[in-house]
């Protein structure tokens, strides 16, 4: 086994390619990309999205960014060339994107595709050539691509100074122009109305604006990167109390931003904060079980649903629950008992699932969330829970008789209950529990042997992580005040795995950022919402083969990595060594 | 039987113990009293029972068919090939749009045997490509990592597949040409059903016979199957590995077409959500037939669409259950978590998978 380990990553990265063969390479794979993003008809819906207003639309910046990434990349990867070298290579990888298209442009005059590509229309054409018929649109494509390719090169050869302000600016025009809708529902008030309408308008960013933004943030950036330097030493040489002050001053003010932010912004984003907020609380919960105790759980969403259902059958006007309590219960009284209800289903999934392991266990969890749905959905279980109409009027909850109508105080709501669970899954992890999960996570026979009662650890992580997501579930079923079984959908249990993958499993802080990333992000982006499952798979992948251990892994996963590299390091040199001797 | 009546043995039942005792029980019960049920009503006569074992079948032919990718796969790579349900998809999405000229300028019902070979051709085409990529981009790099990270990739790649084919061909549902031959009323006594069905048993079963004698009579066979009994030990043999695992691919790819172009003939319908349930469907008769085991599957495959089929009105009618067909992917679900859970072997197989 150890010699198929060192064999297959000696074959996968240390053979020597030629220049030619890795720009050819390189230029194929973002051509690639380019015609994906036409075909799959990203392109076609990135037209109606302005950036700046008349002038750029996303889908210009999309195409252009590949053109531009593809000539970093090529000049990044061909490090031993000289500046010219590379930017010439930057240019050709550039003109191979521009081919592509060019080529694509003749696919779609010369055949009917629209019969089979949906996306390709004569629009998309008229985008695609800027509007100067084929010949001379496949030349301007060719030309641009290939500027495009060598300045991305030029960029990574520049001298730092300047690199970072013009990525900074460039990237801030294409934030502002691409979030200009919400950044104006923020600016609602009556002060900066003026101000804001010099800035944008409701289409995209005003191309006045654009250049400001550009201009400041080069500004800001260029003076950061010259005086920077001084300002950090500056806070080296303050005393340590000092230093620790002002950072906490800085946690503080972010903090209090962080707090008032949806109050003072409007309900849409209290909306989408308490949306974060809800997958947090599940990704905290799943992040137990497969994070931790590493057990790989698809039907997680089944909890959800159960919290959700539990508060729906005790809180509304219901036959069972007038059956069995003589009013219906308010939502504070049926909370714990949604967590309850939920913790008992997790046992109750995680009982016959106890011995079965690794990928098995995920198809088989998988089952086990599918048979739920199918049983909610059906007609059968209708009297009780509804079928397929769902529960509809749940009422909300009052807070000394106030009612948290407004999707703000449910974000409140939420941010309190995600930080008191924040709180235990933190104390959970570095429990006795915590470390026996962690110890099953690495070898369950080991962790067996050393008198951890496999069992009770493993049904724990399901009770104790269901008991999460019925918290969640719990705070949704008031949010919209009715519930259906379409909401509980195998995609949110793999929503849930793949925030908890892109944060880092078995981080807390990773969850925070993998749900802001793919659940915030997605929900601010609504129009492109049919493309969300796709950015989702592909974040899948590409976050496993370039940084499995997530963007906020947790500290003893960076160890591990580190150790392992530096043995894998030391491998390679014993490698090379014996190379040399024969 | 003899360790019943040890008193040590039932001194370390524990409640799990029980509580699986009690599931098996349960199900057991339900399966029984509902058949006693069901036949003792005779609500459903014997045509009726003999179109829910046609269409069983029928079922189980396709089911057989995708299971022989995740079975081959499995043996190979030792890892559930989660996309392979979309792959199944992509075959006979692409392959409508050779389908349906062929349909509206009539020549797919005067040549049938030839239009219907150039459709099949177009989805294992597809179907092989698409694997190949999947296998070059999601599983290669993951070879030697024995972690849940090609699970992960395959299941990103399953979501990728399915929402660039959604952004490609459209999301609308796309309509299959009818053909008057397999419409038509065959009958053997005074049991009827339409030709497409024996049609589809025949052409599974064909094609599974094709794909027995590659395996067992040729070379790649040969070393495929080598392969799947010790990698290392193959790889020392002198057998190129890659190309085994390039092969199996392809072998599970045509097979997956076939069945995709079959499955749209049966339903008319093409959209891209189609492979998902086929896929785990098919999945669960792998396991069921013990996975990594090629005979296994294709029996798997026939078992779980009869049992699918049939299922509803036996076992659930009788006990009186509303709209028992809203609950026949509940049984599919059940059988595969039963399968995983007591006999994760199979019915066949004897490879114990503890793949941790």
């Amino acid at each position: 086994m150890a010699f198929n380990i060192v064999a297959s990553s000696f074959e996968q990265k240390y053979i020597e390619r030629s220049q030619l063969r890795m720009t050819g390479m390189t230029g194929f794979i973002f051509g690639f990309v380019a015609l994906y993003f036409n075909f799959v008809g990203l392109i076609t819906q990135f037209m109606e999205r302005w950036i700046i207003e008349g002038v750029l639309t996303l889908a210009h910046f999309t195409i252009m960014g590949v053109a531009l990434f593809a000539g970093i990349t090529i000049a990044i990867r061909s490090k031993d060339l000289s500046v010219p070298g590379k930017i010439i290579n930057g240019a050709v990888v550039g003109a191979i994107v521009g081919i592509a298209l060019g080529l694509l442009m003749l696919f779609m005059t010369q055949l009917n595709v629209r019969y089979m590509f949906v996306a390709l229309s004569h629009k998309l054409f008229q985008f695609l050539s800027w509007k100067q018929g084929v010949g001379g649109g496949i030349l301007l494509q060719i030309v641009l691509s290939a500027g495009l390719g060598a300045l991305g090169a030029g960029i990574v050869v520049m001298p730092k100074a300047l690199r970072r302000p013009l990525i900074w600016g460039l990237s801030a025009v294409f934030i502002a122009g691409l979030f200009s809708e919400l950044i104006q529902l923020v600016m609602q008030y009556e002060f900066i109305l003026g101000f804001r309408d010099w800035f944008f308008t409701w289409e995209g960013q005003r191309l006045q604006g654009a250049i400001v933004v550009f201009v400041v943030t080069f500004a800001a950036m260029l003076f950061w990167t010259i005086r920077g330097g001084a300002v950090k030493e500056r806070f080296g040489k303050m005393s340590p109390s000092g230093q620790k002050s002002v950072r906490y001053f800085g946690w503080a003010c972010a903090l209090i931003l962080f707090l008032l932010f949806p109050a003072a912004a409007g309900s849409f984003f209290g909306q989408v904060m308490m949306y974060v907020g809800l997958f947090i609380l599940m990704g905290m919960g799943l992040n137990l079980e497969l994070g931790l105790a590493g057990l790989l759980d698809l039907g997680f969403v089944a909890f959800f649903a159960a919290g959700a259902y539990t508060i729906a059958l005790f809180t509304g006007e219901h036959e069972l629950q007038i059956l069995l309590l003589d009013r219906p219960l308010t939502w504070w009284e049926a909370l714990p008992l949604a967590v309850l209800v939920s913790v008992a289903i997790g046992f109750m999934f995680g009982i016959p699932v106890l011995k079965v392991r690794g990928d098995y266990l995920a198809v088989a969890t998988m089952g086990l969330g599918e048979i739920i749905r199918v049983v909610v959905l059906s007609d059968m279980a209708a009297p009780l829970l509804g079928g397929s109409q769902g529960m509809l009027h749940i009422p909300r909850p009052f807070l000394f008789g106030w009612e948290l109508n407004d999707p703000i105080y449910l974000f409140y709501l939420t941010l309190v209950c995600a930080t008191v669970a924040g709180y235990f899954a933190w104390a959970l992890e570095n429990s006795r529990l915590g470390r026996a999960w962690m110890a099953i996570r690495e070898d369950e026979d080991v962790g067996q042997a050393l008198g951890i009662n496999l069992v009770n650890v493993k049904l724990l992580a399901y009770g104790l992580g269901a008991a999460f997501a019925g918290l969640a579930g719990a705070i949704f079923a008031v949010m919209l005040t009715s519930i259906f079984p379409h909401s509980f959908q195998l995609l949110i249990s793999i929503n849930i795995l793949a925030l908890l993958i892109v944060g880092g499993l078995g981080s807390l802080p990773g969850v925070v950022v993998g749900a802001a990333m793919l659940i915030g992000t997605p929900e601010l982006l609504r129009e492109f919402g049919e493309y969300r499952f796709l950015a989702y798979g592909a974040v899948l992948i590409a976050m496993m083969r370039i940084k499995p251990i997530g963007l906020w892994p947790s500290a003893a996963r960076k160890r591990e990595i580190q150790s392992a590299e530096e043995i894998e390091a030391s491998i390679r040199e014993q490698m090379e060594e014996e190379g040399g001797r024969t | 039987m003899q360790k019943y009546f040890d008193v040590e043995f039932w001194r370390r039942v524990t409640y799990v113990d029980v509580t699986l005792w009690l599931m098996r029980a349960a199900v057991i019960t339900v399966v029984v009293w509902g058949t006693i049920g069901t036949l003792y009503e005779g609500r459903y006569s014997n045509e009726q029972w003999f179109d829910f074992v046609m269409f069983g079948l029928t079922m189980g032919g396709i089911y057989a068919l995708i299971a022989l990718g995740y079975t081959m796969v499995y043996g190979i790579l030792r890892l559930i090939n989660f996309a392979h349900g979309d792959i199944f998809m992509t075959g006979a999405f692409t392959a409508y749009f050779v389908a349906n000229p062929l349909g509206k300028s009539g020549f797919l019902e005067e040549n049938l045997l030839i239009s219907m070979i150039i459709i099949c051709l177009v989805a294992m085409t597809t179907c092989v490509v698409i694997a190949l990529t999947v296998e070059r981009i999601c599983y290669r790099p993951f070879r030697s990592v024995r972690s849940f990270a090609p699970l992960i990739c395959a299941i990103g790649a399953s979501f990728f597949i399915q929402h660039s084919f959604r952004g490609m061909y459209g999301s609308s549902v796309r309509a299959y040409p009818d053909v008057e031959f397999f419409d038509r009323l065959m009958n053997i006594g005074s049991f009827d059903f339409p030709v497409i069905q024996p049609v589809v048993i025949l052409a599974a079963l064909a094609s599974m016979t094709g794909l027995y004698l590659i395996v067992m009579k040729t070379r790649m066979g040969t070393a495929m199957r080598a392969t799947s009994e010790d990698r290392d030990a193959a790889s020392l043999m002198g057998i190129d590995v890659n190309r085994v695992i390039i092969f199996t691919f392809i072998l599970g790819g045509s097979m997956a077409g076939i069945g995709g172009v079959l499955y749209a003939f049966v339903f008319k319908q093409v959209y891209f959500f189609m492979g998902f349930f086929p896929g785990i469907k098919a999945f669960s008769a792998a396991v069921l037939g013990g996975i990594g085991n090629i005979p296994g599957a294709m029996l798997g495959g026939f078992f779980l669409g009869t049992v699918e089929s049939v299922g509803p009105a036996l076992f659930l009618d009788g006990l009186g259950i509303v709209a028992p067909y809203q609950l026949r992917d509940l049984i599919a679900f059940t059988m595969l978590v039963m399968v995983l859970i007591f006999r994760p072997q199979g019915i066949l197989g004897e490879r114990v998978s503890q793949r941790a």
